[in-house]
């Protein structure tokens, strides 16, 4: 870009009234001692009464000039910037240029109109053209008459449903969710040990489809796959059922829209499906964890294309799950748990939290097989009408986990091998006492869902939940 | 369609950007071979030599005909070949 020259200058455009208005103006200043340079950005003919006008309809000077608003008149002295006035009102133009009777007979004052380079759509294509910041990736040219979509199919970046094509003014609006450099590192994500960067989240938030306001929730859902202790290598390669699945808490829920009430499990909310989606697809395209390579799971499950959705916690008799896990209430926060698919509980009945609580650990029970004790964790969704049961009871959440706790003290002569005529179950040598039917903290309990149904929900984990495998974690959510 | 569309990579870029042939088979052996024939003059010819060396080192061969060189090959043909054979020959020229 040339050098914009000393003197003033002038940016307007032809389809705003008040550039063409003050059209005499210009003229009065391009008289006067100090040269006027006119940067014009829609039509290189106007003004056609000023002499030095130069074509700006590439919008090269008004980016880099941060124009907002037209006319804007600038004064630049020794190569830089004095000062700016934008919009008319004449007794400002006269202070700004030291002359007199500047536009006689027009109005007094006139805003001006939005500058060009501005425009939405027409921001992020200009910083693309002329701006500093690069995602710093591969780029993929396609042939000509390659369908975008298909590509993206052919070139393995899918799950099996389309994919949002991540042109690089998506990407570049992608990375206006964050305050994050494009080149940070995320994480090291597995099976393939792959520093992930900034930019790679958010082109795989593109082809998930989220808004860019996702972005932040996403990139806390990626850290928090990274962490140690949640073992995502481990549940990528098993060939049990599990996958991540994504709780979040806090103030992002509304602010973004998430579903945290009819159908929350279920489909629907742009914001619970994709990003659910897009940790998982970053999973696969920067980690390399595709099902056939290391992704080894028997049979999987539908929640492994996204499983994502956020707690009720203004109609919940208890705190957050975001709270019990040690974050201060108002805090923003994802949490992961190697889940598996939903399996639901029926009970109408019961209008005492003692008979639901039995109610709900016979179904616990039979999460992974009800003879095998402290291999997989859980995650109780209590729905608002079986919760409201625990609220009039006065029951707190730990009241409720520890009743839970003591109805699934299970004796171990139930579950040694052979017990019932099945051959699964405990060695010989448990079948004296009890044991717990979940690891101590491995039962965790969420409050989502419609306001009508009697019903509440089991995520059961991996059976190799606890420090063996995957255990829950919780990262919060920063800009 | 005449600008050159532009997708950033959303992989750890450890495969090469243009997308890769598959391997072809390192032996024959055992190995059931198509022969697709696209219809062009004289690819009949040139794919019945071709099938006599192949029966003669002792493999399987099948034979197919696109309807017309001009079109791609349809959709019931292509599943015929991929769920018939391991490796396929097809006579492109007259």
């Amino acid at each position: 870009m040339d050098t914009v020259p000393d003197g003033f200058i002038l940016v307007c455009k032809r389809g705003c009234p008040t550039c063409t208005m003050i059209e005499p103006v210009m003229v009065q200043i391009e008289g006067s001692k100090i040269p006027l340079t006119v940067y014009t950005q829609d039509d290189p003919s106007f003004p056609g009464s000023v002499k030095s006008v130069v074509d700006d309809t590439s919008l090269e000077f008004s980016y880099h000039l941060n124009i907002e608003v037209v006319p804007t008149l600038i004064r630049m002295k020794g190569g830089s910037e004095v000062g700016r006035i934008v919009g008319w009102e004449r007794s400002e133009w006269e202070t700004f240029t030291g002359l007199d009777n500047l536009g006689k007979g027009l109005p007094n004052y006139r805003p001006g109109c939005g500058s060009m380079n501005v425009e939405p759509g027409r921001a992020e294509e200009l910083a693309i053209r002329f701006g500093s910041v690069k995602p710093g990736v591969r780029e993929i040219e396609l042939a000509p008459l390659e369908d975008d979509i298909e590509a993206c199919f052919e070139r393995g970046w899918t799950d099996g449903l389309p994919v949002v094509p991540p042109t690089k003014e998506r990407v570049f609006r992608m990375l206006q969710g964050t305050t994050r450099s494009p080149d940070e590192i995320v994480g090291v994500i597995p099976p393939d040990q792959i520093p992930c960067t900034v930019s790679k989240v958010a082109i795989n938030s593109v082809l998930a489809g989220c808004k860019p306001e996702y972005l932040p929730v996403v990139l806390a859902a990626v850290e928090a796959s990274c962490i140690d202790a949640f073992c995502m290598h481990g549940l990528i390669a098993t060939t049990y059922f599990s996958g991540p699945v994504v709780i979040v808490n806090g103030p992002i829920v509304k602010a973004i829209g998430m579903n945290s009430g009819i159908n929350a499990l279920g489909q629907g909310n742009r914001a619970n499906a994709t990003i659910g989606r897009a940790l998982q697809l970053v999973v696969r395209n920067v980690g390399g964890g595709r099902p056939g390579g290391v992704d080894r799971a028997t049979l999987g499950n539908p929640g492994k294309y996204t499983f994502c959705f956020a707690e009720n916690e203004s109609g919940s008799p208890w705190e957050p799950l975001s709270v019990e896990r040690g974050f201060s209430p108002g805090t923003s926060t994802v949490t992961l748990f190697g889940g598996q698919g939903v399996q639901g509980i029926f009970d109408q009945l019961s209008r005492t939290p003692e008979s639901l609580a039995r109610t709900f650990a016979s179904c616990l029970r039979t999460v992974a097989h009800p003879k095998i004790p402290m291999a997989a964790d859980a995650l109780l969704v209590v729905s608002p009408e079986h919760g409201r049961i625990f609220r009039m009871a006065g029951w707190s959440k730990a009241r409720l986990k520890e009743e839970l706790d003591s109805l699934l003290q299970i004796p171990g002569s139930e579950m040694v091998r052979g017990a019932n005529d099945i051959a699964e179950g405990i060695p010989e040598s448990l079948a004296e006492g009890t044991l717990p039917k979940f690891r101590p903290g491995g039962l965790n309990i969420v409050h989502a869902g419609g306001t009508a149904g009697l019903f509440s929900a089991i995520i059961g984990g991996w059976v190799a939940s606890g420090p063996i495998g995957s255990q829950p974690v919780t990262k919060e959510i920063k800009s | 369609m005449t600008e050159n569309r532009i997708l950033l990579d959303p992989t750890a870029e450890r495969s090469p950007a243009k997308r890769e042939r598959l391997t072809r088979p390192s032996s024959l052996d055992g190995l059931t071979i198509g022969l697709l024939d696209i219809s062009k003059a004289r690819g009949d010819i040139f794919l019945d030599e071709v099938e006599s060396l192949l029966t003669e080192r002792g493999l399987t061969v099948k034979r197919f005909k696109k309807p017309t060189f001009a079109r791609v090959a349809p959709t019931e043909l292509k599943q015929e070949i991929s769920t018939q054979c391991d490796a396929v020959i097809e006579a492109l020229a007259d």
